[in-house]
């Protein structure tokens, strides 16, 4: 540095410059993406009478959100994600909680080998999860289907009942574990002193998780919720890895599929940008619906 | 569960059996609910590795052996010949998967981090206007679906020609929002002031402090951050889906999923034998970074 900028100066640029990296690529890869997804839902390609001509991108103004908003496909996939994580969302963090309390708790033993157990899903990719199980659901090559056979309890998971649950099962095989340690971390910082206390209060285990562990716990458990939910309302790998292999599972099962079956396989842009809009906007009022009841739950101590 | 049967024990050994030798310092808790404990413990862990063992059996089979006999025990000893066809199939181009893997989630990671280390300790050690609004900016961009930017990031780098390049799967790769939280969250507890002060009184560079003794301080949430982006990469499917169609730059996730989509099925055992083979990376860095791994930081509760 030839000619030394005073010292103040220097700090008062230094936020900036350290801030200014992530910026550009958060700029890019965020801000600029949604931006242009809001300017495409609002436009359509018009094709001429005779098809002579190339189509012409024009304005449509809410034309595509119209179409999203009346179309049945749609609606079903919106209704069948939610119904997914009214049931999948508790039971997996119920039993992430539960096995977090068990983990933390005097009696357990083998502690380390149950953690690993637990956790080892989740360094298995969706899409490799999805297959392992996919071989467990096809009659062909599963052994959990010929022994329910075997005991008279025919089952047909790639159904179109059934096939819903035996995603959630993939899912929740994959975040349990995950979900698990996020909670045990949080026990694990509650100070011992307080259980001493508690004990000397004549608590036992039982009352000592329901009454101090799980509320102080809670907002970790917000926490989860929260990417539970927002998982739940992206959910495209489980079901587009297995739909190759059922017809229990249309081109629009979810809101993402049948986003991305509207803009890349109809390439209709403009209707695909809409329904993404659409969908991000559903996930932030229901991320924040999340937040705002946990907060009112734990006395505002979320920490998001 | 524990906790219940601790309850419902307790008064009957009071009543029943005479006062029980007190277990040392009682810390530990009484036998029946240790072994009811352990024993939910197991059948849980069972559930976990139960397609896991399945895949290691599997791994050793022909593609005959896997639709036949006992899907949960070996069959003839294939493993070898299984690996040779995987590592050989279509020029060795497995391999090349892996590795493409390796590099987005290696290099992406490395780079996300870096650049969520800075932008979360100017944002936790500097006070400057709009602090505040950026970093609520960058939380917010945690609860949009990844998939919804996926679509409007293809159209975008389709127009600077850079889909189907390595680019379009590690540009969004270098960026991580949850990133930046974490390494706020925890320069905002662990990196005290007054060090900074006396760096600076010693005439260090504001970005010095930070490589020296910033960097260093957060090295645990560094480690965290790169797990997360790791996994998030590695896992990510949608993506390089729709940006990638020439296979020699697909990650494994994707070359997987073609292996398995293709119905004739003649890729059995190499589906099965390869989704064994890329499990092993992330689970080796999951192994060897476990003892930094700081799943607290997520829940908040950051004890530096």
């Amino acid at each position: 540095m030839s000619a030394p900028i005073p010292r103040r100066k220097r700090r008062r640029s230094a936020p900036l410059m350290f801030l200014a990296p992530f910026g550009v690529l958060f700029a890019a890869m965020y801000a600029v993406p949604v931006g242009y997804a809001i300017v495409e839902s609002l436009h359509k390609m018009q094709r001429s009478g005779l098809g002579l001509t190339p189509p012409k991108r024009v304005y449509a103004g809410f034309e595509n959100y119209t179409k999203a908003l009346h179309d049945d496909a749609l609606w079903h996939g919106v209704g069948r994600v939610l119904l997914f994580g009214a049931i999948q969302v508790p039971v997996m963090l119920g039993l992430a909680l539960v096995l977090a309390l068990l983990l933390d708790a005097k009696s357990a033993r083998l502690k380390g080998f149950f953690r690993t157990a637990y956790f080892l899903p989740y360094a298995i990719p969706g899409v490799v999860a999805t297959i392992l199980w996919a071989f467990l659901y096809m009659p062909r090559s599963s052994p959990v289907v010929s022994m329910l056979d075997a005991v008279g309890l025919p089952s047909d998971f790639l159904g179109e009942d059934a096939v819903l649950w035996s995603i959630a099962n993939v899912v929740t095989w994959t975040w349990t574990g995950y979900n698990m340690l996020v909670i045990y971390s949080a026990l694990q910082a509650i100070p011992q002193e307080l259980y001493e206390a508690a004990e000397l209060d004549g608590c036992g285990p039982w009352r000592t998780a329901w009454r101090i562990k799980v509320p102080l716990v809670a907002p970790a458990i917000a926490l989860t919720t929260v990417f539970s939910v927002i998982g739940t309302l992206q959910l495209y790998t489980e079901p587009r890895v297995l739909r190759p292999l059922t017809s229990s599972l249309d081109a629009d099962y979810t809101p993402i599929m049948s986003a991305y079956h509207k803009a890349v396989e109809n390439n209709d842009y403009g209707q695909g940008a809409a329904v993404s809009v659409l969908l991000a906007l559903g996930t932030c009022v229901l991320s924040f619906a999340v937040l705002k009841i946990s907060a009112r739950l734990t006395n505002g101590r979320s920490s998001l | 569960m524990t906790t219940l049967t601790d309850k419902a024990a307790s008064p009957v050994r009071a009543h029943v059996a005479p006062p029980a030798p007190k277990p040392a310092e009682g810390r530990t808790a009484p036998m029946r609910s240790q072994v009811l404990t352990t024993s939910f413990l197991f059948l849980v862990a069972t559930y976990f590795l139960m397609p896991v063992w399945w895949l290691l059996v599997s791994s050793t089979k022909s593609s005959s052996d896997l639709f036949r006999g006992n899907g949960f025990w070996f069959a003839d000893w294939n493993l070898g010949a299984n690996l040779r066809q995987l590592f050989s199939e279509d020029g060795g181009i497995f391999l090349r998967w892996v590795f493409n893997s390796v590099l987005y989630a290696v290099g992406g990671g490395v780079v996300a981090t870096f650049l969520a280390a800075m932008a979360g300790y100017a944002l936790a050690k500097y006070r400057f206007r709009g602090r505040g609004t950026i970093f609520s900016v960058i939380l917010g961009a945690v609860l949009i679906p990844t998939p919804m930017l996926a679509l409007p990031i293809y159209l975008m780098l389709s127009k600077v020609h850079l889909v189907d390049t390595v680019w379009a799967v590690l540009l969004p790769a270098a960026v991580s929002p949850f990133g930046v939280f974490l390494a706020k969250t925890y320069a905002e507890a662990s990196v005290p002031d007054e060090l900074i002060e006396a760096a600076r009184l010693d005439g260090a560079s504001e970005f010095r402090i930070f490589y020296t003794i910033g960097l260093r301080i957060m090295s645990p949430a560094l480690v965290t951050i790169f797990l997360f982006q790791l996994v998030a990469v590695w896992n990510n499917f949608f993506l390089p889906l729709i940006t990638l169609n020439n296979q020699h730059l697909w990650p494994v996730t994707l070359g997987l999923n073609a292996w398995n989509s293709d119905l004739t099925q003649p890729h059995a055992n190499l589906v099965v034998v390869g989704a064994l083979v890329s499990v092993i990376p992330l689970v080796a860095a999951f192994w060897s970074l476990q003892r930094f791994w700081r799943t607290d930081l997520v829940a908040g509760g950051v004890k530096a």
